[in-house]
């Protein structure tokens, strides 16, 4: 059998991608926790924002329009900092080495995490729509409003899961990935997302309008329901777009210089 | 033509102020299995991961097929296989998935990738448990699909890291008979081991490790005779070794010795003469200095 088998050509990029994503669905399908964690929390943070702090912030009970694009990015970073622990996870076991010494690209196996990192986000995004229309989300967007709100979300789901996955590869264990990943989750609540930057003191609000989750934010809110958008709409695209360069830079570097060390 | 399939010169490796290898010079002849004998931490692992360009060596190279492993890295990478020290499978997915997976990595068509995933579950013994996660396998179960992984396409070089470490007999033998039939069908072998028996059974020579040289190479028969043609055992009356003593076998020799040591047991200890174990080889080998002198005398 093997022996009358000429060794193939090695597997075309397309191929390895579509294996390594394959796989990382795979992995999160799998793993219980974490998937009824993704579907769980847009929930229960969208039911908390409404019923038990809308009520206080916006006594006029129009908070959960505010508040819909904040609990997207803050689901959408919780659900990309897992990508730190996978990616950690996977350098650390044997079968890193056995990818790396097959003439294939081996960095695919960390796109792999990102592409299923961005499918479940998408996945949790839509939840958190899903249950904000039934508490009284009602967005004025158009088809363009929508697919342009669309779009900027998966550039920042992409470019904080390859900064995710870029910790995942130079912390060096799953828990050292997981603890610094959390640094970056506190970012929304420094930002527009569930009050405006305004009604911080000073020395907050020069960091809360600088930081790249505020015009991100404001961009998906004033496409979904009409506040002004400003200079927000091209600071979003530029801090992701930023982001994602550095990122992948990063990922790629770290990647390469780990080389066989575990 | 090369009759070498892997060829070592020189290679010398250090982690920050420890050197690990310290010139590895050797030949693995092509269709052959050489294994790599030392005591844990002797840089066997590292010497297979430079070879299987994981990263490069400080000083030396090394080829595989004639092919360096730093410089032509992409071509040494289609012509190996490496399967590390610990199961280098994925937990999460099955069986089946592994299979399917590493075929697909390697080039094979989809439906190429189930004709030559059923062949292997089926020739390792694998096809009951081809459906469960191997997060629920056995020790000598996961190394088995291990195995089968290696050999989704036919690569001419094998690197096996410890492959039954951590397993029991019964695992341990059928692992054996599987490798034995990858050498009859002509691949290279390079295969670390801490087991002396394995060695001796699986390759047709030997290159012992230690401090970050190679002690000793040959077959089995030549390593053993360097500590000399016969071993004389002192047993104690509760039938344990109290000492082991080379000897060329000679009457003379025997019988001097036996004046020696005569007087320093007691009178009901047995003696025994046999050929020297690979244990007696290793023993003499990589034990510290004076000790190799005591035992070497």
């Amino acid at each position: 059998m093997n022996q009358a088998q000429p060794v193939p050509k090695p597997a075309s990029l397309a191929v390895t991608n579509a294996v390594f994503i394959g796989r990382s669905i795979r992995h999160s399908l799998r793993n219980v926790e974490s998937l009824m964690m993704a579907i769980m929390l847009p929930v229960m943070l969208m039911l908390l924002f409404t019923y038990v702090f809308g009520g206080a912030i916006d006594p006029g009970g129009d908070y959960v329009n505010y508040v819909v694009p904040g609990i997207i990015l803050l689901c959408a970073g919780f659900g990309s900092s897992s990508t730190a622990v996978d990616v950690a996870t996977d350098m650390t076991n044997g079968i890193i080495d056995r990818f790396r010494t097959m003439p294939i690209r081996s960095l695919s196996i960390v796109t792999g995490h990102v592409a299923a990192s961005l499918v479940r986000n998408l996945l949790a995004t839509a939840i958190v729509i899903g249950v904000a229309w039934l508490v009284g989300f009602r967005p004025n967007a158009s088809l363009a409003e929508w697919l342009g709100a669309l779009g900027l979300i998966v550039l920042f789901i992409l470019a904080f899961t390859w900064l995710f996955a870029a910790i995942g590869l130079v912390t060096g264990s799953p828990s050292a990935a997981s603890g610094y990943g959390f640094m970056l989750l506190f970012l929304p609540y420094l930002s527009s997302a569930f009050v405006p930057t305004s009604s911080m003191p000073s020395w907050l609000q020069g960091f809360a309008n600088h930081q790249p989750i505020t015009p991100v934010i404001e961009t998906i809110r004033g496409l979904l329901t009409g506040t002004p958008i400003g200079d927000y709409g091209w600071q979003a695209i530029g801090w992701s777009a930023a982001i994602l360069v550095l990122a992948l830079a990063w990922s790629a570097f770290s990647f390469r210089r780990r080389g066989g060390r575990r | 033509m090369t009759i070498h399939s892997i060829e070592i010169a020189g290679i010398r490796k250090k982690f920050g102020e420890q050197t690990v290898l310290d010139g590895i010079h050797l030949n693995v002849a092509k269709g052959s299995v050489l294994a790599l004998l030392g005591p844990n931490g002797a840089g066997k692992t590292t010497l297979i991961h430079i070879l299987s360009t994981l990263f490069p060596p400080d000083e030396g190279n090394a080829r595989i097929e004639g092919h360096d492993v730093v410089t032509a890295r992409d071509e040494v990478r289609r012509l190996i296989s490496l399967t590390g020290q610990f199961a280098a499978v994925d937990e999460v997915l099955t069986g089946y998935e592994n299979l399917i997976m590493m075929c697909r990595l390697s080039g094979l068509s989809a439906a190429q990738a189930r004709a030559q995933t059923a062949e292997l579950l089926k020739r390792f013994d694998l096809e009951g448990a081809a459906h469960k996660r191997v997060k629920a396998y056995s020790g000598g179960m996961r190394r088995r699909l291990d195995l089968a992984v290696s050999l989704v396409v036919r690569r001419p070089v094998l690197f096996l890291d410890e492959p039954t470490t951590g397993l029991d007999t019964v695992s341990r033998r059928t692992l054996w008979d599987m490798i034995l039939q990858l050498k009859q069908q002509g691949m290279t072998i390079l295969l670390t081991t801490q087991y002396l028996e394995e060695a001796e059974l699986l390759a047709d020579e030997i290159a012992v490790l230690n401090g970050g040289h190679i002690v000793a190479s040959g077959t089995a028969a030549a390593l053993k005779a360097r500590v000399g043609s016969e071993v004389i055992e002192l047993r104690s009356s509760s039938d344990e070794v109290i000492r082991t003593i080379p000897t060329d076998g000679s009457v003379q020799h025997v019988r001097h010795t036996l004046n020696e040591i005569a007087a320093l047991y007691p009178a009901d200890s047995t003696i025994t003469l046999r050929k020297p174990s690979m244990d007696d080889v290793f023993v003499a080998l990589t034990a510290p200095q004076q000790s190799k002198e005591a035992s070497l005398a």
